[in-house]
């Protein structure tokens, strides 16, 4: 889909809810160099949500959906859990999996795309909770990495079962004490980013989501890497604020404090070499067309 | 041939498909009423009667006309308003037509707004919320339109419609097939013929609320 073809019918445009107006009239579909400073000039790809109020996930999920550098020809696969609250309000193509199916379906779809529009790029990113990526779904999110596939997996790390009321997943830190965990965890926080490093990826972050411009990079790096290379794969922390206690407006100091340079959520970086030949190449690029177009406002002004 | 009638609910929570009870699809140049086969031409005036009986008669244009996928799609949405003015034209004070689309399948979380949209997962709350006792679906995929046309013979006593591109629908209570830009403007055409000579059910109508 292109956005040409995205036009409402003329005769009933009146009758159109006023979010799917705005979407065609000032969506950033087709935008080179969409970013997150979008946010509050154009129609977010995000209408209202029913995460609870202040909840970290629905700052990444208008983050990731302000970044994405081809959001018009871009499918993503979710799964149960929080974010699957989210997906009928997002504009952006989206398959809901079956919970944990999620690579399973993201490495097919990226296939048959692949073979029914050949000449075209089609982006399949996976957005999956901590539940789905780890526990359930970790055999399916392997299984795609040791394969090669080519897409982004994206995982929303809360540190356990959030909307089913605080069960413990492997995410989990050790020791924490959870409403349905009342034991607390006995084993480590599962080391999903090195894993993914050994399993094949190219691309791994393992960040907070406080700061949007880290979440822009992070986001156009792992779906240009996957477009070219192979896996790539991005852990999120995104705190459940009801299920660790902590107030509304308390979310974004607690990701500010999970990623001091001692803590689990550290900024850490892996980038393959054929990766970084890419995203060197990719930066020339981008400076290149930034200094055209300078130029060429220069010559418009002079 | 089934003794089962597809007539206006509530029928019950989980109302059989129609076709379990044995209804059949029409044939090319044919419709059904209440599940019964009959010629176009008689659906026509049923449609058309109906629409002028109702209190609250509307039109759910779905993503098939509302979108402009292609020309075709573009005509049809221009016969669907063509058809909704005509029957604003044609009804009696104290009917209100209405044209609501249903613009995305998805279910809403955590509401839809009723007044300005239709969801196939809960079609009652629009029916409800607007009191609206006759209906006909345009434009909607077909697994949807079914889904949604059982919920609402489930649920309430709307009269519905189906004008189907394809084969057509069992579960609604009259439904065309192979719709097109002509056959829209045909019954435009028919509402506006029997303009007057049909009274509405304004004093007597259920209003679309379950009882």
């Amino acid at each position: 889909m292109s956005k040409e073809r995205i036009q409402i019918s003329e005769d009933l445009y009146d009758i159109m809810p006023s979010d799917y107006q705005d979407l065609v009239k000032s969506a950033t579909y087709g935008k080179e160099d969409r970013g997150w400073k979008d946010i509050g000039t154009s129609k977010e790809l995000i209408e209202q949500h029913s995460l609870c109020a202040g909840c970290p996930e629905s700052m990444a999920f208008r983050y990731i959906l302000a970044s994405l550098p081809n959001p018009e020809d871009t499918v993503m696969v979710g799964s149960t859990g929080c974010t699957s609250l989210v997906f009928p309000m997002v504009a952006v193509h989206n398959i809901h999996s079956l919970f944990g199916n999620q690579n399973a379906i993201a490495s097919g779809l990226k296939r048959a795309l692949s073979v029914r529009f050949p000449g075209r790029v089609k982006d399949v990113v996976v957005l999956a909770g901590d539940g789905a990526t780890v526990d359930i779904g970790l055999d399916m999110t392997l299984q795609a990495w040791f394969r090669q596939e080519k897409f982004t997996t994206i995982c929303f790390d809360n540190e356990l079962y959030a909307n089913t009321g605080g069960q413990e997943s492997g995410l989990m830190q050790k020791g924490f004490v959870a409403k349905m965990a009342p034991v607390g965890k006995l084993f480590d926080k599962v080391r999903l980013p090195e894993i993914a490093r050994e399993s094949g990826c190219h691309y791994v972050v393992n960040c907070t989501v406080s700061k949007p411009s880290l979440v822009e990079k992070v986001i156009r790096n792992a779906v240009h890497i996957a477009r070219e290379i192979g896996p790539t794969y991005l852990q999120l922390y995104t705190p459940c604020i009801l299920e660790i206690g902590k107030n509304s407006m308390e979310g974004l100091q607690e990701m500010r404090d999970s990623e001091k340079p001692t803590e689990r959520f550290a900024y850490k970086e892996y980038v393959s070499e054929p990766a970084k030949q890419l995203l060197a190449e990719l930066a020339a690029k981008d400076k290149e067309r930034k200094a055209a177009a300078k130029q060429l406002a220069g010559q418009a002004s002079a | 041939m089934s003794d089962y009638r597809v007539l206006p609910g509530p029928e019950h929570f989980l109302p059989p498909a129609a076709a379990s009870m044995g209804i059949c699809l029409p044939n090319p140049g044919e419709a059904h009423i209440n599940g019964v086969i009959a010629p176009e031409e008689k659906a026509y005036e049923e449609a058309a009667r109906q629409f002028l009986m109702a209190k609250v008669p509307t039109i759910f244009p779905g993503p098939l006309v509302l979108w402009a996928w292609n020309e075709k799609a573009a005509k049809k949405a221009t016969a669907v308003r063509h058809l909704f003015n005509t029957l604003v034209e044609c009804v009696q004070p104290g009917q209100k037509p209405m044209l609501i689309p249903m613009p995305d399948y998805r279910p809403k979380y955590p509401k839809i707004n009723p007044e300005v949209e239709i969801n196939p997962n809960h079609p009652n709350l629009t029916i409800w919320h607007n009191r609206i006792d006759c209906c006909m679906f345009i434009g909607v995929h077909c697994h949807q339109a079914n889904l949604s046309l059982k919920i609402i013979r489930g649920g309430t006593s709307c009269y519905t419609i189906a004008m189907c591109a394809q084969a057509g629908h069992e579960d609604a209570m009259l439904s065309f097939r192979d719709a097109s830009v002509e056959k829209i403007m045909k019954l435009a055409d028919t509402v506006k013929r029997l303009k007057g000579t049909v009274q509405p059910r304004l004093a007597s109508a259920k209003n679309g609320v379950s009882s």
